[in-house]
C-alpha cells in the first residue's frame, strides 16, 4: 500500500521511504487503525518507524515538531487553544523489524478551550526483542478536552517491552479521557505508568484493558490526584490473563479538595495457573472529598457463564466470549 | 397450536438436597412437545431450583430420581450437552455482559449464523434491531430490556424445550403482551415451554399447569384449575405456617 502524492510527507525524498510507509501503514491495520486515514488530507497525521519521522501532517489548529534521535523521536504537538479538531489526529508508532528500541519524547500541548481526539496506534508486528518506551508530558488547559485512544500490536513471539509513561496536567475544566488497549497479539512486558493532576472541576477517565498469555506481564501503576475543587476522577481497569501470565495493577486516587470525587474499578480474569494482583490505594485530605473502589479478581462469573453454556457453548468458548467483551 | 402427545420431558421422583436441606422431594412432572407447561408456587417453593436443575447448573445435581429428554436419560450430561440436545434456560436475573453486543448474544444459540433470525428475535420482544442490536448487554440496559434480550436469545436459538424463570418480572404492561405472543409463537413451532410465573396474563397462554410446594409437584391440571387451587386454598394455607425451611437457602 503507497501513500498518497498529495500530502506533504517528510522524508519522502529519501530512499526506501515508500517501502517503508508502505510497512507502518500494513502495521497501523494490524493494531486496528485504518491506513486510508493517514491519507486524508483534513486528517492531521503523525507517523515515526522506529526513529524515522515518516510523515507529519499539519491541519489549522494542529501542529507537530518532530525530529529523529537516537533510537528514537523527540515529538511536540500542539494544538491551538479554541480550536476544535473535527477529525482524530492519527499517530503511528512502530517497529518493523525483529529487533530494535524505539524512545518515543512526547510533548502535548491542548491549548485552552481546545476539543481534539487522538487515534494512536502502536505496531511491532515482527517484534521478538523490542522495546518501545513512551515518555510522555501532556498539558490540558483551560477547559479543554483531550480524548486519546491507544491501541497496540505486538505480534505473537512476546520478545517486547512496552513501557509507556505520561505525567499529565489537568487544567481548570479540562478533560482528558484516555483509552489504553493492547489485547491482540502477545503483551509481553507492559509497564505502564500514569500521574495526573487534575485541577479545579477537571475531569479524568482513564481505562486500561489488556489480555497477558503465556508467559507476559503486564504491569499498570495509575495515580490521579484530584487536586482541584470538585475535580472528578475514574479509572477503569479491565485484564485478563491465563497459562502463566502475571498482572500487577497498582491505582491511587488522592482527593485533595472540596468536592473532588473518584472512583476506580477494577476487573481482572484468571484462568489456569496466571495470577493477577490488584492493589488500589485511596487517599483523601479533604473532608468533602469522596474516593470509592471496587475489584473483582478471579474467575470468570459462573452466572454468565452458565448463560452462554446454556445457548450451547462449551466452555472455553464461552470464557473466551467473555473474556474478549471483557477488553473489548 | 402446535400440540402433540408425544412425550419431551419426564421428570420422576426427583430430589435435591443442598447444604443439608431438601429443596426438590419427589418430583414427578411430563411435559409434551409444543405444551406450555406453567409451574406456579410461592417463592422458595422449589420452581427455579427446578429449572436449574433441569439445566444441569452447577450444585444442582440432583440425588434422586431420573430426569428423560426425548427418551435420554439426562444424568451425567453436562449443561452444553443439554444445550446442544435442545434444551435451554432464560434465567429471572439474567447475567450482564460487558462488551458483548445484544445482537451477537441473541445468536448466540443458532444452530446457523442467521442475521435476520436475531432481528426477527429481537423485534418478536419489542426491542427495534436497529437500536439494540449493537447495544452491549450489560448494565446500562433496564432490567426489563435485559430480560427481553434473554427471551429473544431463547427464540432465536429455536429450542426443543424452553424454560422461562418468571419472564414477567420487571417487565411492563404492554411488554407482556409481546412475551405472551412470543410464547404461543415458541409452543406454535413445537417448542415445548416450562414456564415458570405468576401473572394471570401469562398463565393464559398455558395449556397446563402444575403447582409446587414444599420441594414437590401437589397439584398438575388444567391452568384456571390449578391457579383456583392455589389461590384458594394452597396459599392461604402456607401462608399461616411462614416461611418455608429452604426460602432462606434458595433467596441466598
Amino acid at each position: 500500500m503507497k501513500s498518497s502524492p498529495t500530502l506533504q510527507h517528510a522524508n519522502s525524498q529519501r530512499p526506501g521511504w515508500a517501502d517503508e510507509m508502505a510497512a507502518m501503514q500494513d502495521a497501523y491495520q494490524q493494531a486496528g487503525g485504518d491506513p486510508k486515514a493517514l491519507q486524508l488530507p483534513e486528517v492531521a497525521t503523525l507517523v515515526v518507524s522506529a526513529n524515522n519521522v515518516l510523515a507529519a501532517h499539519e491541519i489549522p489548529g494542529v501542529r507537530f515538531e518532530a525530529e529523529s534521535i537516537d533510537h528514537g523521536v523527540r515529538a511536540r504537538i500542539f494544538v491551538s487553544p479554541q480550536a476544535k479538531i473535527e477529525h482524530p489526529v492519527h499517530l503511528c508508532f512502530g517497529v518493523i523489524p525483529a529487533e530494535g528500541l524505539q524512545n518515543i519524547q512526547a510533548e502535548y500541548d491542548i491549548g485552552d478551550g481546545a476539543q481534539v481526539k487522538f487515534l494512536a496506534h502502536c505496531s511491532f508486528p515482527n517484534a521478538t526483542k523490542v522495546e518501545h518506551v513512551m515518555q510522555a508530558r501532556v498539558h490540558i488547559g483551560k477547559g479543554a478536552s483531550l480524548n486519546y485512544t491507544e491501541e497496540h500490536y505486538h505480534g505473537p513471539s512476546g520478545g517486547i517491552e512496552v513501557r509507556p509513561h505520561a505525567e499529565v496536567t489537568v487544567d481548570e475544566g479540562g478533560e482528558f479521557i484516555t483509552t489504553f488497549s493492547l489485547t491482540r497479539g502477545r503483551v509481553g512486558l507492559l509497564d505502564i505508568d500514569y500521574q495526573i493532576d487534575a485541577g479545579p472541576e477537571a475531569k479524568v477517565e482513564m481505562i486500561t484493558k489488556a489480555y497477558g498469555t503465556e508467559e507476559d506481564r503486564i504491569q499498570v501503576r495509575e495515580v490521579v490526584r484530584l487536586n482541584g475543587d470538585k475535580a472528578r476522577g475514574v479509572t477503569k481497569t479491565r485484564v485478563a490473563v491465563r497459562n502463566q501470565a502475571l498482572s500487577e495493577i497498582f491505582t491511587t486516587m488522592e482527593g485533595n479538595a472540596p468536592g473532588a470525587r473518584g472512583h476506580m474499578d477494577c476487573t481482572e480474569i484468571v484462568r489456569d495457573t496466571a495470577e493477577a494482583r490488584n492493589t488500589p490505594l485511596v487517599i483523601v485530605r479533604d473532608d468533602q472529598a469522596q474516593v470509592t473502589h471496587e475489584a473483582a479478581i478471579g474467575t470468570v462469573n459462573r452466572k454468565e457463564l452458565e448463560s452462554l453454556l446454556a445457548r450451547g457453548l462449551d466452555e472455553d468458548e464461552a470464557v473466551d466470549l467473555i473474556i474478549r467483551g471483557m477488553i473489548r | 397450536m402446535q400440540k402433540s402427545n408425544e412425550e419431551l420431558l419426564k421428570i420422576e421422583h426427583l430430589g435435591l438436597q443442598r447444604n443439608g436441606r431438601e429443596i426438590l422431594n419427589d418430583v414427578n412432572l411430563q411435559v409434551f412437545v409444543g405444551q406450555v407447561h406453567a409451574l406456579l408456587g410461592l417463592n422458595g417453593s422449589g420452581k427455579s431450583s427446578l429449572a436449574y436443575t433441569l439445566m444441569g447448573c452447577d450444585g444442582y445435581k440432583p440425588d434422586r430420581g431420573q430426569i428423560f429428554f426425548a427418551g435420554r436419560d439426562l444424568n451425567g450430561l453436562s449443561l452444553t450437552q443439554r444445550a446442544r440436545l435442545g434444551i435451554t434456560l432464560a434465567w429471572q436475573e439474567p447475567a450482564r455482559f460487558e462488551g458483548i453486543p445484544v445482537g451477537k448474544y441473541v445468536g448466540l444459540g443458532q444452530s446457523q449464523p442467521d442475521r435476520q433470525g436475531v432481528v426477527d428475535a429481537l423485534e418478536a420482544v419489542a426491542l427495534p434491531a436497529k437500536v439494540y442490536g449493537y447495544r452491549a448487554a450489560d448494565q446500562t440496559l433496564s432490567g426489563g430490556e435485559r430480560k427481553r434480550v434473554e427471551l429473544a436469545a431463547v427464540y432465536a436459538m429455536r429450542p426443543r424445550l424452553a424454560i422461562l424463570d418468571e419472564p414477567d418480572s420487571g417487565i411492563d404492561v404492554l411488554s407482556l403482551t409481546e412475551i405472551a405472543k412470543l410464547i404461543r409463537q415458541l409452543s406454535h413451532e413445537g417448542c415445548a415451554v416450562l414456564l415458570i410465573t405468576h401473572r394471570e396474563e401469562l398463565l393464559a397462554t398455558a395449556d397446563t399447569a402444575s403447582l409446587m410446594c414444599y420441594g414437590s409437584v401437589i397439584f398438575t391440571g388444567d391452568p384456571e384449575e390449578t391457579r383456583e387451587y392455589y389461590t384458594g386454598r394452597c396459599r392461604p394455607h402456607l401462608e399461616t405456617l411462614g416461611a418455608q425451611p429452604w426460602q432462606e437457602e434458595i433467596n441466598s
